[in-house]
């Protein structure tokens, strides 16, 4: 139930996030999602990648300051209020989202989310059976 | 005083002053016999340059009273160094030296035409740095109504300045600037005030901003020299004709060396001040090096005095920084982020005047293996570093990460500060 999410640090610099994307381009690196936090002075770019070890390899060595997570990963039902549903789920148990995004990949609609306790939120999938998502659908 | 008379007081001050420290300073002691030079060798004014030099350094490395010249019980007050690496430098004062000290400090007030008839705010900072305290008992000296309401508060100075009648006021140039933009915003106007003049000092200031605190304040603006090593503020101050500062050379011994060769300069020469304390008793300094840089003239001044001339301090030798009247060097940065070990101690520090009051940027690479998916991570990681900083050398400092590798590598001398105040 997790995939591996890249993250990347970048300052804000005009043309900058296009130059990291330009590397993975180049290297045939198919971007599934992505989603930035910023701040005044720099952003996070969190990614799903189609090959994230080798995204990995191509960002260090174009100097990029890069990490590779886990993260969970969960399929929805693509009707009004699936998400939400989910979420009642991990608020009920106290469980907050750190931060979530959604994107779908062929007919799949996808959830990634980092919470406060993986542990536990773990425990919350697998007791509700929830429908999880590997790095093998997004082939 | 007529030069010769000067000179021979000077001669007099200074054989007691090297027999003293030989005698009373182990530090000293060694250092002179190291350099194969007795106190009998000490004969004329011109003798001082076989004296071995004193460095900040000497302070910090005889921390706390290890260089102090009398036993305790003879210091009735200590001050400290603002800001400096790990520990700070301690200072110690006799009675006699509160005195001379307040004597100079009440000459250098004169100068300004402060009079028994002022009522005078002291806004410098009360406490270990000689600030507050130094200007305080000078004020008194004098014989003014002093107001010793310290630094900060801007509110309650201004309601002070225009509910007392202040008369003079003495703190940094660059607090003054500010109070001065300040009273619009506090709903009071220079019509309210009775400020006649301003002895500013404790970071260096030019021409400009002397002219720019007579405008917006309507005042005469004068500017006092001091540094805590030798005595605190009151060891020069400028007279009227600004033209330099008149050092009180019966009490503290100016030279000039070339910041190279620490080889002796002429007059009208600039070089790196040092100076030696004629007649201090509680920490006498030989020949210390304070690393401004500054040029000495001799030639009467126009006001009649003859004391010797202190150019307008230009600059420094070392890479130190006065930030708010507190002293930096660029290493306390370094030694903070090394301790820490969470970021790399690649930086750069920028230092910007903005509303008046200097502020202090740090950029700091990034390690990566600190980098997480969360934006909250980078901003703990900022604020302790921003924590440790603050607690280290007592100065707000904003931290901003960058990517690693993006600060510029010099293969020389690293360049770790931009200082765009002034400009």
């Amino acid at each position: 139930m997790t995939i591996r999410q890249l993250s990347v640090f970048l300052e804000n610099k005009t043309g900058y996030l296009n130059e990291m994307l330009a590397q993975l381009a180049k290297y045939n690196i198919n971007i599934i999602a992505l989603t930035v936090a910023d701040t005044s002075e720099y952003g996070i770019v969190r990614m799903i990648v189609s090959d994230p070890e080798k995204a990995l390899d191509i960002l260090r060595e174009g100097q990029f300051t890069v990490r590779m997570h886990d993260i969970l990963s969960l399929e929805m039902d693509a009707a009004p209020g699936s998400l939400s549903k989910i979420l009642n789920l991990f608020t009920e148990a106290d469980i907050c989202i750190e931060y979530v995004y959604a994107f779908s990949f062929g007919s799949k609609s996808i959830v990634v989310f980092r919470t406060n306790n993986r542990d536990k939120a773990i425990e919350i999938i697998n007791e509700n059976k929830l429908k999880s998502i590997r790095e093998a659908d997004l082939k | 005083m007529p030069r010769e008379k000067m000179r021979a007081l000077q001669t007099e001050r200074l054989k007691e002053l090297v027999n003293r420290v030989y005698n009373n300073v182990s530090f000293y002691r060694q250092r002179m016999d190291e350099a194969g030079v007795k106190p009998s060798d000490i004969k004329t004014l011109e003798d001082i340059s076989k004296l071995p030099f004193t460095h900040k350094q000497d302070l910090r490395d005889n921390y706390p009273f290890g260089l102090f010249a009398v036993p305790m019980k003879d210091i009735v007050r200590v001050h400290g160094s603002s800001g400096t690496t790990g520990k700070p430098t301690t200072v110690g004062y006799t009675k006699n030296d509160i005195d001379n000290w307040s004597e100079v400090v009440a000459r250098s007030f004169t100068m300004a035409g402060i009079s028994s008839d002022d009522i005078m705010q002291v806004s410098y900072g009360y406490g270990l740095f000689t600030g507050g305290l130094g200007a305080h008992y000078g004020a008194e000296k004098v014989g003014c109504s002093v107001i010793p309401i310290s630094g900060g508060n801007t509110r309650r100075q201004l309601q002070l300045m225009a509910d007392f009648g202040s008369t003079a006021l003495a703190c940094t140039p660059s607090y003054a600037l500010h109070l001065a933009d300040a009273m619009a915003e506090h709903g009071y106007s220079l019509s309210d005030m009775k400020l006649k003049a301003g002895v500013f000092g404790a970071e260096p200031w030019t021409e400009n901003m002397r002219k720019e605190l007579e405008r917006k304040w309507g005042i005469k603006a004068f500017d006092i020299y001091g540094l805590s090593e030798i005595m605190g503020p009151g060891v020069s101050h400028d007279c009227e004709y600004h033209c330099g500062l008149h050092v009180h050379e019966d009490h503290f011994f100016p030279e000039i060396v070339d910041p190279e060769t620490k080889e002796p300069l002429p007059d009208g020469q600039e070089g790196e001040l040092v100076f030696t304390t004629l007649t201090k008793e509680g920490i006498p300094l030989l020949r210390y090096n304070t690393r401004d840089l500054s040029t000495l003239y001799r030639e009467k001044c126009e006001c009649g005095r003859t004391l010797v001339r202190m150019k307008k301090i230009t600059g420094r030798s070392d890479d130190m920084l006065i930030i708010r009247g507190v002293n930096l060097f660029p290493s306390q940065i370094e030694h903070v982020l090394l301790e820490l070990g969470e970021t790399s101690a690649h930086y750069m520090l920028y230092v910007d005047r903005k509303n008046n009051l200097d502020t202090l940027e740090l950029k700091v690479e990034l390690d990566e293996s600190k980098l997480t998916d969360t934006i909250r991570d980078l901003q703990n990681l900022s604020r302790k570093i921003e924590h440790a900083l603050n607690s280290a050398i007592g100065l707000s400092v904003k931290v901003t990460l960058v990517e690693p590798k993006t600060i510029a590598r010099s293969e020389g001398k690293a360049k770790r500060v931009i200082d765009n105040r002034n400009k």
